[in-house]
């Protein structure tokens, strides 16, 4: 499951969510594993904005990877040689092939590549686990919890 | 159909999530064309949205639109196993009226063929409710932003042109089944953990047929719109596609 994932799960269980505790969760005895996939530029520009940057540096650094910077990066530090203004960008929309800097690069590794593998993603709130297996999360919940 | 509402979770088990553990392979093998009125939400949501798949199967619907982001999900592990190699979205295992999302976090959901597996008329409202909950709530803006949005797809009971021929007036619950051809299983070729499901599910390889029975509620006109109010939701706009009642849903508030 990769980590991007993280930044749009919390808790199952219906009173647990309201409570800020229960998001994010945390992974606990993680096995990771890098899944390459094709640089996505556009996609990672656009999902940006949605990125919850302080919640998923708890959980990079919960899962021993490298520091994340303490502020997201902003569109145009994903691309080489910054970003052009929207209208330039519209006029020679089909010219211009623009070029990931290393930012992007790390962020695309981070949030699409590194994947858990095995573990356990636990709730902050009320401690339930959720178990990772083979890369799939498992958020069905045991019949007294529903 | 379940005759009590407690008895809800403990049917489908047997008759809807048990079925589709068992027919994971040669269900996706068939699972590829997305209707026409789900392709045009997708392709109609603005670059970067972020959405929910909502019983998402195999995942056919996250292949639709690269540029939006989907956290798909479904009952079935096998299922999701097939849905999680659709990049850059996502795919985990739940329950539909247990999400494991944030409330109001997300700018569209689907559900395509889902809450008509749910087996009382109380589960179903539940169920879109939980859609509903999903969704960022209404707002304008100047780039014509408008809060969640999300389009849920259900069986109807008006097709009397299809194969089933069921039409007004006939029985709204029922057993579907589900043929699984013993010779021509192609799927069986296709890896060892889905060969061991099948054996679990009884099914002799390359043998006779197997039959499964999934169970559904089939939507009468005007149901998926009363259950949507129901759920203390607004429709945006419904309509009838190909033996399918879909609506367009959002928050009111
Ligand atoms: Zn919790």
């Amino acid at each position: 499951m990769k980590l991007l994932t993280l930044n749009f799960l919390t808790c199952a269980i219906k009173t647990c969510k309201t409570q800020p505790a229960s998001f994010p969760l945390h992974p606990r005895d993680a096995e990771l594993e890098i899944v390459e996939t094709d640089m996505n530029l556009p996609f990672l520009k656009n999902i940006l904005p949605r990125l919850m940057w302080d919640e998923l540096r708890t959980i990079t650094s919960e899962l021993g990877l490298p520091d994340l910077p303490p502020t997201p990066p902003t569109r145009s530090n994903l691309v080489e040689g910054g970003e052009k203004d929207a209208v330039a960008e519209e006029e020679e929309q089909e010219e211009v092939v623009e070029e990931p800097t290393q930012t992007a690069k790390d962020l695309h590794r981070i949030l699409l590549e590194t994947c858990i593998k095995e573990g356990k993603l636990v709730c902050g709130a009320c401690g339930h686990e959720y178990k990772v297996m083979e890369g799939v999360a498992n958020f069905l919940l045991p019949g007294h919890l529903v | 159909m379940a005759d009590s509402e407690t008895q809800g979770p403990d049917y489908e088990e047997q008759h809807v999530h048990t079925v589709y553990e068992q027919i994971a392979s040669h269900f996706s093998s068939t699972r590829y064309k997305p209707w026409p009125v789900v392709e045009r939400f997708l392709k109609g949501l603005p670059d970067g949205a972020v959405g929910a798949d909502v019983g998402c199967g195999n995942g056919k619907y996250l292949a639709v639109n690269p540029r939006v982001f989907i956290v798909g999900s479904d009952r079935s592990t096998n299922l999701i196993k097939i849905a999680k190699q659709h990049h850059p979205h996502s795919a985990v295992v739940a329950d539909n009226l247990s999400l494991p999302h944030p409330n109001h976090s997300f700018d569209f959901a689907i559900s395509i063929a889902v809450i008509h597996h749910l087996s009382t008329p109380a589960r179903r409202i539940d169920a879109v409710k939980a859609i509903l909950e999903l969704l960022r709530p209404p707002f304008r803006d100047r780039k014509g932003g408008t809060g969640g949005r999300a389009l849920i797809y259900v069986w109807a009971l008006e097709q009397k042109d299809s194969r089933r021929g069921w039409d007004e007036g006939h029985q709204q619950d029922v057993m579907v089944p589900w043929v699984m051809k013993g010779k021509k299983e192609k799927a069986q070729k296709k890896g060892k953990a889905l060969e061991q499901d099948m054996e679990y599910g009884g099914a002799k390889r390359g043998a006779e047929d197997k039959t499964f029975l999934r169970y559904y509620h089939l939507y009468r006109k005007g149901e998926l719109e009363s259950d949507v109010a129901e759920a203390g939701g607004e429709i945006v706009e419904s309509g009838y596609e190909k033996d399918n009642w879909w609506a367009i849903v959002a928050r009111k508030t």
